[in-house]
């Protein structure tokens, strides 16, 4: 490439990501400013007053200090499970040859693919049968079955390109299938493990149309449905609502940071073989 | 047959059973359940009761319906344009040895991690009419004239939702080329080079071929992610003002769960679904493709 042209790409590119991030920064400068001040002198004039209020202000009236932990009841033991039952059907789909594994396999990966929307209205009345409307279990519930379609297809990918000699010979010295799965196959999958571990714990920690189906009492609910209800109770306050919304990012920020690597190998993984 | 055999022909079912009951029960089942709720009148108290295909004949007259449909079409047909553009450009320049790509490739990425709530509400505030960012610059740069109620504005409401998700999308988009890049074969670049061709030329007779496979999952994965849009709708407008942002999946929850008409949401939900399934099929036959070259 010559010079010129790298120049230019170059200059295009540096213009493409300082307006990507223009929301990002517009978002912190709101956080930052108080609310009488950009009703008053606009958004583009020089800040009067640096102040942190109106983080205070959506963490504890907002409700943020409740909907954050919610998040976490929630996404934790979804994402534990979901893994879990994942490795193990992925084991049975990889390692054995039966009938129904083709359809079982085409069963979970086209899942992934349905809209919710076909979803919303049995599970709404499952739940309600069940006695988990309104629960945390019933959330739980809900993604841990969504999310198996997703995991099961990468983890069975991944585990179809493990040989299969270390597996065979545990075999002949009579190890049982169990301790195979879990002491040889799973520190193996460790990889694709951490690759789906981190997407899923965006994907679930950022639902919100499960949350706003199945969840009515604000004091269960997670964050994504908690700042809608903010949204509500500050209309035209948006400094609240911004820093509200800033502090909702801050586990999948501090996630994104630190896991970048398996959160993009995790998205190559599930859209290639 | 003797104890062992047995044993070993059922171990698979073992491993599979809690987690495919868990899957039969939550995903398989409703969806078949959607099916027959769709041809029931059903306010979500009592029980449903059979109407036949009364809900879709009422479907089909709803004008909102025609809406929520042209809607998604348009959501489709930027997704397949300008994040699949965008995405590919970067992913090609970033590809190079610029310095600071990693810098650059994660500010795209960024808006992947967060939620389409936050998404919907940061975007919100810029666009809001009297204090936001955009109207706000229009202003500052005598462009007052062109300054909107980007989402008051049934004109244009749409697209000013469109452009968060694309915001969005465009990191994802990059991340797939970036992996897909990996395995283009630089040789035949290289001798397509010795053989004169340009960089231009380059480009779509050697590389864009090879990116051929990755470009169909793209592709799948707009038309899936385009037909599965609710949260921005949701969170930006609700659909409004008068219908004019609608899509299906937003159409489907206000009917079901704000107007109680649950059996007619089903019907638009089962509607949706059949439109996902010519390209999860298409997507399935891929896959299987796969399997048996594999």
């Amino acid at each position: 490439m010559t010079p010129t042209a790298r120049a230019v790409l170059l200059t295009v590119i540096i213009v493409l990501t300082i307006l990507w991030l223009v929301p990002i920064i517009v978002a912190l400068i709101t956080s930052l400013r108080t609310n009488d001040d950009i009703l008053l002198n606009g958004f583009l004039a020089w800040p009067k007053k640096i102040s942190l209020a109106s983080y205070g202000q959506a963490w504890r009236r907002g409700g943020l200090d409740q909907f954050l932990p919610n998040s976490f009841i929630i996404t934790l033991p979804a994402l534990f499970l979901t893994l879990l039952l994942s490795s193990l059907g992925a084991y049975a789909l990889a390692r054995f040859r039966f009938r129904g594994r083709q359809l079982l396999y085409f069963l979970f990966v086209g899942g992934t693919m349905l809209p919710f929307q076909i979803l919303l209205l049995p599970v709404f009345r499952l739940s309600d049968h069940l006695g988990i409307y309104d629960t945390y279990l019933g959330l739980i519930a809900i993604h841990t079955a969504f999310q198996l379609g997703f995991c099961t297809f990468v983890l069975r990918n991944y585990m179809m390109t493990v040989p299969v000699q270390l597996m065979e010979s545990a075999r002949l010295d009579g190890c049982k299938e169990i301790r195979i799965w879990w002491s040889i196959m799973l520190p193996l999958t460790k990889p694709a493990f951490a690759a789906v571990a981190t997407l899923e714990f965006t994907w679930i920690f950022n639902d919100y149309i499960w949350a706003l189906i199945l969840i009515r009492s604000s004091e269960k609910m997670p964050v994504t449905t908690g700042l809608a209800i903010l949204q509500g109770q500050y209309v035209q306050d948006w400094t609240v609502i911004v820093s509200g919304a800033l502090m909702a990012t801050i586990p999948t920020i501090i996630v994104f940071v630190f896991l970048q690597r398996y959160f993009i190998a995790g998205l190559t993984l599930g859209s290639s073989k | 047959m003797n104890k062992v055999r047995i044993q070993a022909q059922l171990t698979p079912y073992l491993f599979l059973a809690i987690p495919v009951v868990i899957y039969l029960i939550w995903v398989i089942g409703p969806m078949i359940y959607s099916f027959y709720l769709s041809l029931t009148r059903w306010d979500g108290f009592s029980a449903p009761a059979f109407t036949g295909l009364a809900n879709f004949r009422r479907l089909f007259a709803d004008p909102v319906f025609y809406t929520s449909l042209v809607n998604n079409l348009e959501w489709v047909l930027v997704f397949m344009t300008i994040p699949i553009v965008l995405g590919l450009f970067i992913a090609m320049g970033l590809n190079r040895d610029i310095p600071g790509s990693k810098v650059f490739k994660a500010c795209f990425f960024a808006p992947m991690v967060l939620s389409l709530v936050v998404c919907g509400l940061v975007w919100s505030w810029l666009y809001n009419p009297a204090f936001g960012l955009i109207n706000g610059f229009l202003r500052a740069v005598g462009l007052e004239n062109l300054q909107r109620g980007w989402l008051s504005d049934p004109k244009i409401v749409m697209e000013s939702v469109i452009a968060v998700a694309v915001w969005r999308q465009v990191g994802y988009v990059m991340v797939l080329y970036l992996a897909g890049l990996q395995s283009v074969d630089q040789n035949l670049v290289d001798a397509a080079e010795v053989d004169g061709a340009n960089s231009v030329q380059r480009f779509f007779n050697v590389i864009l071929p090879q990116l051929a496979p990755v470009t169909v999952v793209v592709v799948v994965i707009s038309i899936i992610d385009s037909l599965r849009a609710f949260d921005l709708v949701s969170v930006m407008t609700r659909g409004g003002p008068f219908n004019s942002s609608s899509v299906l999946a937003n159409f489907m929850y206000i009917e079901a769960f704000n107007n109680y008409r649950m059996g007619y949401g089903a019907a638009i939900a089962v509607i949706l679904f059949m439109i996902s399934l010519v390209f999860i099929v298409f997507y399935l036959q891929r896959v299987a493709r796969e399997e048996t070259r594999g």
